[in-house]
């Protein structure tokens, strides 16, 4: 803990931490020195003036930035004196002078630092009879940044966040004096993923997003509290609305998670929820061949139970539910294995890793990651698909030192912090990894690797996890794996088998990188095949689920998504329910998703969109998206949060947990639940995972930060006692803070690492576990999937077929073999990435994001480029057992010699279409395209 | 002592500008016809702490405006590797070209200096940053350090010795606020000239790269052979008080002979300088003193009633102003009082960095109402109006300034708004009654650079 020191601040005894800042220790007790530079996640640079208070010195007191002086013992201060005043007001005319008032017309207008604070310090009328500078304005710095320059008061707000936070230097001042202005390089727009974050930090009205532009005034906002769902790091978010419209998302800084940042995805993305086409009714084809039609809710349902009544459960799919908020999710469990009689159920599209993997390694949090001794990244391309997971990442490495170690295909954002970068030749990670974590040191380049460097890397590991080896914070782990599926062309058993591997280590943790949404809370709550709600697997759990789902479960583990796929294939699959999933967009296997939508017997899409695949669906139920309905969020720390509701669905679109709730009726049986209360209520009460995580705290002001499952693996906060503080003020959309759901009245309680709630003086996890079964006659709740005494127990991934043969005329029956890639071993071996802005539906129906995907190509080696035809560079031809697609290929050194980068879904195609989901690698026959 | 005669009576022996005048002085062959790196000999010969004790035991204060002792900057450094010696050549205040002839004319001198600096401090790399409009002195510089490194005062093993140092050249891209010696250092790792923000006060702590660093003016350091041949008693001899040496005065304005004079420290009085047929020769046309300024644009003003003061750092400061680099710029009778406040206003208003707000905003609007009192359309309220606009950005608008802002840029502004308020307010206030300048008009103005 940072020590304590006295300080005099206007004339009152407080306790400042030493060190810190004068304007933060100031804040904390209540005193609010006006500021516009500053920012509490940046370091200062005492530009604006604004924040000037008298400090003594040994020559009495004078005038000093609050933002640049650190507190020390015995410090006088004061911040309400007559200089102190003169100063605030003489800073604000300065700053005015320039401006051009327009606050009319201003998206700033009405939530503006500069206005505020000119009406609290600042001088009432102008003495300024000069003219203004004038600009251009605006101009675009890039697709979704404007700058009005002659707004700017040269605060340096954005350029930090570029160059320190981000890492995108792509803006910097320009020109001095009162010219001063922020620009972009000549020619080269400012392209950062975090470009929004600029947007919501300038202090004026001069950085625009091009979204929001015009389209509300603050006073007409109303706003909620919610979190990010767009991708798996669930970041907290105001969700702002204006005439039930959402129109604006704010970064809220929630310590553990985002800081206040948001990814320009996240925080653009809600344009998609506004579009028109959104589906607002069901949609029934009533026979083969013909049209999907809009129909009632009713004929909807009374044609899927119609469908799916008598057939086996083993016939039945479910496929999908990364979407899904938690509580779907379980409901959504709850009626595949009580209703539909399933275990067919994946939350995965084949695109991640194993559930019972991802559920069963010992967890870290963002924060304890950030404090490992060292970090390795097993993962895709973070800053493309969990950014602010990144911007985290990247704080630890460049700012805490820490050693990033990366392994992986082919170079990612991450790259140029990493300590070192071991880009392995695909289908060798587990050799690469084996040698890594080898008692000898490395002789021999492995997976295309130099020795050099995994020998550095294997001892950087070794010293971390070797005997006594500590760690740089208590609780942090001496080797934090950040872990996920780093290319689509890879089976995911690779990476799971280097997992094991690793979580062997003494002192490792792991944060899985699933990326799709509440993909995390959909594991946890069941939708995974052999996977029950709690991070229980099927056998350990059968007892205690059918208990208190009065109903036997389905004998053997289900199939996961490819497994369904190969099933429905060949015919095998009755009915398939795709949960929010795209399969023919988002399977890495594209041929194998097609043939299983032909071979499908009956398929009910619950979407909000026409997806390519829900178009060939014969039932299409609309649902609510996020900021459409309530429910909890489960990010992949597996920290709990809970999602506001500000505008209504569209149409009769609904969540998905009623239409699981009224298929279940339709079915003649019950989910036991009429409201998402009541199914909080169960799996609090029935998964293990989820003791003592109460809606009520979910909700409250204090559960702002979530709850990170289970209980214990999270050092509570002091923002867990404390009622946090409110957003940053500067950052904060000028309404005071965002409004938190109304709490229930019940006494709140803080939740502590293995004493469950404290509102039941002394009941530990047993004593809850024994009140919570109270009525299963002494049934032990199952624990959790985990590493028991003797190392790690996980479940291994088996692959579908071990749960049930697949049919043998399916593409996936050499699956993982290792010998089947498609190539005759002389071709270059496929990396398949996924940039930010890709070809999904979200990012398609925003109508400023549809078009700022990078351009298809193939990135290869230039060696490998020169070896295509006489420094040939143009359009190629690239082809795999599975077809062919014509793209540009360019050289980047980046790339390993013997590998090549294709991205995976864009508009107008991508990698999809050439993988096999079950070769070991894929490799692609790269033939020059005459003419070109 | 070898010191070179003086031809004129108030000019003491000359220590910087002896060599000027001389056939191609800045040649190494000139230089070693004239005494040249026998300093340097002689303190490779000594151990680096006997250099310096000689630079302090000479009491050599900077002579790049702000007048810190020299020696006592070098004892400052922290004691950690590598460390750095950084030539500030950035001068660039208007009426301020002392160092310019220093490179100008005897390059070596200041090569000479900086190798003795860098071998008491154990620098290893040495870059000296020269103003970027100065060509001339780019190119004479850089030519005399080809041959230095020929001649093995500069490189590897120097005369012999064993110690080694390099020199780097390197151009300023046009901005006064480089001269700021945190700004340059910026500038020098390849960032905007952005002063740095204090604490760390001192570049000694955190310089270059984050190493420590002295950066030294080019005249400092053109002292240093003078001092290694001729003692540092020989040195603090000469002058008064805590100013001693000599100093390069560059005098400017309406005198008859304007021009650099190195002349003993606070033995030289201002009348002496401006009237002395040796040195100003007087005011021209035989016109009547209106003011003069006595250290730089930065400074405040003095009138007719301090010509008796004498040119030391002390006297100057008790005198409510500063003796700075040293330009001293005389103004006659004919002088437009608010012309001139506003032409330094506008240097000043094009200058600032932009970093903090009541220099960035605060220059620019102290010269638009300059301007429009010059061009008649100012009003009576306008000189309350400028007097608050320098409280606003010098609290108390005092000397030496009260400064809250990162550098001194921002508190030199009122310097010369105060000094022609104050001391001329009638003057402003007949521009604003009859609407016009009642002076003869501006012939800069009318040239297409002041459009």
């Amino acid at each position: 803990m940072p020590e304590d020191v006295a300080i005099t601040l206007d004339g009152r005894q407080v306790m400042a931490r030493k060190g810190e800042m004068l304007i933060a220790a100031a804040e904390r007790v209540g005193t609010y020195i006006p500021r516009f530079c500053y920012h509490p996640r940046m370091k200062p640079v005492g530009m604006c003036r604004m924040c000037l208070v008298q400090v003594k010195g040994p020559r009495g007191f004078s005038l000093s930035p609050a933002c640049y002086v650190p507190v020390t013992e015995g410090m006088e201060v004061v911040t309400d004196s007559a200089p102190v005043k003169k100063a605030q007001d003489g800073v604000l005319e300065f700053l005015l002078i320039n401006h051009p008032l327009d606050c009319p017309v201003c998206d700033k207008g009405g939530e503006c630092p500069l206005q505020d604070q000119t009406v609290a310090y600042g001088p009432g009328e102008t003495r300024f009879v000069e003219e203004k500078r004038h600009w251009d304005k605006p101009v675009p710095l890039s697709p979704l940044v404007l700058i009005d320059r002659e707004r700017c008061i040269q605060c340096a707000r954005c350029t930090r966040f570029a160059e320190e936070v981000a890492g995108d230097a792509g803006i910097d001042f320009a020109s001095r004096s009162d010219s001063t202005e922020v620009a972009a390089y000549p020619g080269q727009p400012f392209v950062s993923n975090f470009s929004g974050n600029v947007v919501q930090i300038c202090p004026v009205g001069a950085l625009l997003a091009k979204p929001y532009r015009f389209k509300a005034r603050p006073w007409d906002l109303e706003q909620v509290e919610s979190t990010c769902t767009y991708c798996a790091v669930g970041c907290r978010v105001a969700v702002q609305s204006s005439s039930e419209q959402v129109v604006r998302f704010i970064g809220v800084d929630s310590d553990p998670v985002n800081w206040g940042w948001l990814c320009d995805k996240g925080r653009f993305g809600f344009e998609a929820l506004n579009s028109p086409e959104r589906l607002s009714r069901p949609l029934v084809r009533q026979e083969a061949g013909t049209d999907l039609v809009e129909g009632a809710w009713a004929a909807a349902l009374a044609e899927i139970a119609g469908r799916v009544s008598g057939v086996p459960g083993e016939r039945i799919g479910v496929l999908g539910g990364a979407r899904l908020a938690n509580e779907d999710a379980y409901a959504w469990a709850k009626l595949a294995r009580t209703v539909l009689r399933t275990d067919n159920v994946d939350a995965q599209l084949g695109d991640g890793l194993p559930g019972d993997l991802v559920a069963g390694l010992p967890r870290a949090t963002i924060d304890q990651v950030c404090d490992a001794s060292v970090i390795l990244t097993m993962a895709p391309d973070i800053k493309e698909e969990l950014p602010v997971l990144y911007l985290r990442l990247r704080h630890a490495a460049v700012e805490k030192s820490v050693p990033i170690i990366e392994i992986s295909p082919g170079p990612t954002g991450l790259s140029s912090v990493a300590a070192e970068r071991l880009h392995y030749r695909p289908g060798e990670l587990e050799g690469l990894v084996k040698a890594l974590l080898g008692d000898s040191p490395v002789t021999d380049d492995v997976a295309g690797i130099a020795a050099a460097k995994v020998e550095r890397a294997r001892a950087t590991i070794a010293s971390a996890t070797g005997d006594g080896a500590g760690t740089t914070a208590p609780g942090a782990p001496r080797l934090a794996v950040v872990v996920g599926r780093a290319s689509l062309a890879e089976p995911s058993t690779a990476t799971a088998g280097a997992a094991q591997l690793l979580a062997g280590l003494p002192g490792v943790s792991f944060l899985p990188t699933l990326r799709r949404s509440n993909v995390h809370g959909a594991i946890d709550l069941g939708l995974s095949p052999g996977l029950l709600p709690g991070r229980v697997s099927l056998e350990e759990g059968r007892q205690w689920y059918e208990h208190h789902w009065g109903t036997p479960l389905p004998k053997a583990r289900g199939l996961d998504a490819l497994g369904m796929l190969a099933r429905a294939a060949a015919g095998q699959l009755d009915v398939l329910f795709l949960l929010g999933a795209d399969p023919l967009s988002d399977c890495p296997d594209a041929q194998l998703a097609a043939q299983a939508l032909e071979g499908a017997g009956f398929v009910v899409a619950i979407d909000a969109f026409l997806t390519p695949s829900a178009a060939r669906a014969d039932v299409v139920l609309p649902a609510a998206m996020y900021t459409e309905r309530r429910g909890s969020f489960t990010n992949l720390e597996g920290r709990v949060t809970w999602l506001g509701q500000k505008v209504t669905a569209p149409g009769s679109a609904r969540p998905d947990w009623m239409i699981a709730v009224q298929l279940a009726s339709r079915l003649g049986s019950s989910l036991g639940a009429a409201s998402l209360e009541d199914l909080w209520a169960e799996i609090e009460t029935v998964s293990p995972l989820h003791r003592g995580v109460p809606q009520a705290l979910l909700v409250s002001r204090q559960g702002r930060n979530g709850v990170v499952v289970p209980l214990g693996l999270e050092t509570p906060s002091p923002e867990l006692t404390d009622v946090p503080p409110p957003l940053d003020p500067m950052a904060d959309p000028g309404i005071v803070s965002a409004e938190l759901h109304p709490a229930p009245p019940v006494p709140l309680s803080v939740v502590g690492p293995g004493t469950g709630r404290t509102n039941a003086p002394g009941a530990g996890p047993e004593q809850l576990q024994a009140q919570g079964g109270a009525g299963a006659a002494g049934l032990a709740a199952p624990s959790r999937l985990g590493l028991g005494p003797a190392g790690p127990t996980v479940a291994s991934p088996a692959p579908a077929g071990a749960a049930s043969p697949a049919p043998s005329a399916a593409p996936s029956a050499a699956r993982a073999s290792g010998d089947n890639h498609g190539g005759n071993g002389r071709g270059l071996r496929l990396v398949a990435s996924r940039p930010m802005w890709d070809g999904g539906v979200l990012v398609q129906r925003s109508p400023s994001l549809a078009g700022l995907h990078p351009p298809l190509a193939l990135r290869v080696n230039p060696e490998d480029l020169s070896r295509l035809g006489d420094g040939h560079v143009g359009e190629v031809k690239v082809s795999t057992a599975r077809g062919s697609v014509v793209v540009p290929a360019v050289a980047d050194d980046h790339v390993a010699a013997g590998s090549a980068v294709l991205p995976f879904n864009l508009p107008g195609g991508g990698a999809g279409s050439l993988i096999d989901a079950s070769a070991a690698y894929n490799e692609l026959t790269v033939e020059p395209v005459g003419g070109t | 002592m070898s010191a070179v005669e003086t031809p004129g009576p108030k000019q003491g022996p000359k220590i910087v500008t002896s060599r000027f005048g001389l056939r191609e002085s800045w040649t190494l062959a000139s230089y070693l016809d004239n005494g040249g790196y026998e300093g340097l000999r002689r303190a490779l010969a000594m151990t680096p702490e006997e250099v310096h004790q000689a630079a302090l035991a000479s009491s050599i204060l900077g002579r790049g405006g702000a007048g810190f002792d020299a020696g006592r900057k070098w004892g400052m450094l922290r004691k950690a590797e590598p460390v750095y010696l950084v030539v500030n050549g950035d001068e660039s205040e208007p009426a301020t070209f002392k160092d310019h002839a220093l490179v100008e004319g005897d390059p070596h001198q200041l090569i000479e200096g900086s190798v003795i600096c860098a071998y008491a401090i154990g620098a290893a790399q040495v870059f000296i940053f020269v103003r970027g409009e100065m060509a001339l002195a780019q190119e004479r510089l850089q030519a005399a350090l080809n041959e230095a490194y020929e001649h093995g005062a500069v490189g590897a093993n120097i005369l012999g010795s064993g110690f080694s140092v390099d020199i780097v050249v390197h151009p300023g891209a046009g901005a006064y606020i480089c001269g700021e010696e945190t700004a340059l250092l910026e500038s020098l790792e390849g960032k905007r000239g952005f002063p740095r923000i204090k604490p760390p006060y001192y570049p000694a702590a955190i310089g270059l790269y984050g190493a420590p660093t002295v950066v030294n003016n080019v005249e400092t350091l053109s002292n240093l052979p003078w001092v290694m041949c001729n003692g540092s008693d020989a040195f603090s001899a000469l002058g008064d008080g805590r100013s001693r040496g000599t100093k390069i005065l560059a005098l400017s304005g309406h005198v008859r002979r304007p021009g650099n004079y190195e002349i003993e420290f606070a033995k030289v009085s201002f009348r002496e300088l401006i009237y002395d047929p040796a040195l100003g020769g007087g005011v021209r046309h035989d016109r009547d003193l209106k003011a003069f300024i006595p250290g730089g644009v930065s400074a405040p003003w003095f009138g007719p009633q301090h010509l008796d003061l004498s040119l030391s750092n002390e006297v100057i400061a008790q005198a409510g102003s500063m003796a700075g680099s040293g330009a001293v710029t005389v103004m006659d009778e004919t002088t437009c009082v608010v012309r001139a406040v506003w032409r330094i206003t506008r240097f000043f208003h094009r200058e600032s960095c932009g970093q903090c707000t009541p220099c960035r905003e605060g220059s620019g609007w102290v010269e638009k109402v300059m301007r429009r009192i010059e061009d008649g359309e100012g009003r009576e309220a306008d000189l309350e109006l400028l007097m608050d606009i320098c409280d606003n950005i010098v609290p108390g608008v005092s000397w030496p300034p009260a400064q809250t802002t990162i550098c001194v840029l921002g508190p030199s502004i009122p310097s010369s708004v105060a000094s022609g308020i104050r001391t001329f307010r009638d003057e402003f206030l007949e521009h604003i009654r009859l609407g016009h300048c009642p002076f003869p008009p501006d012939r800069l103005r009318e040239s297409p650079a002041y459009a």
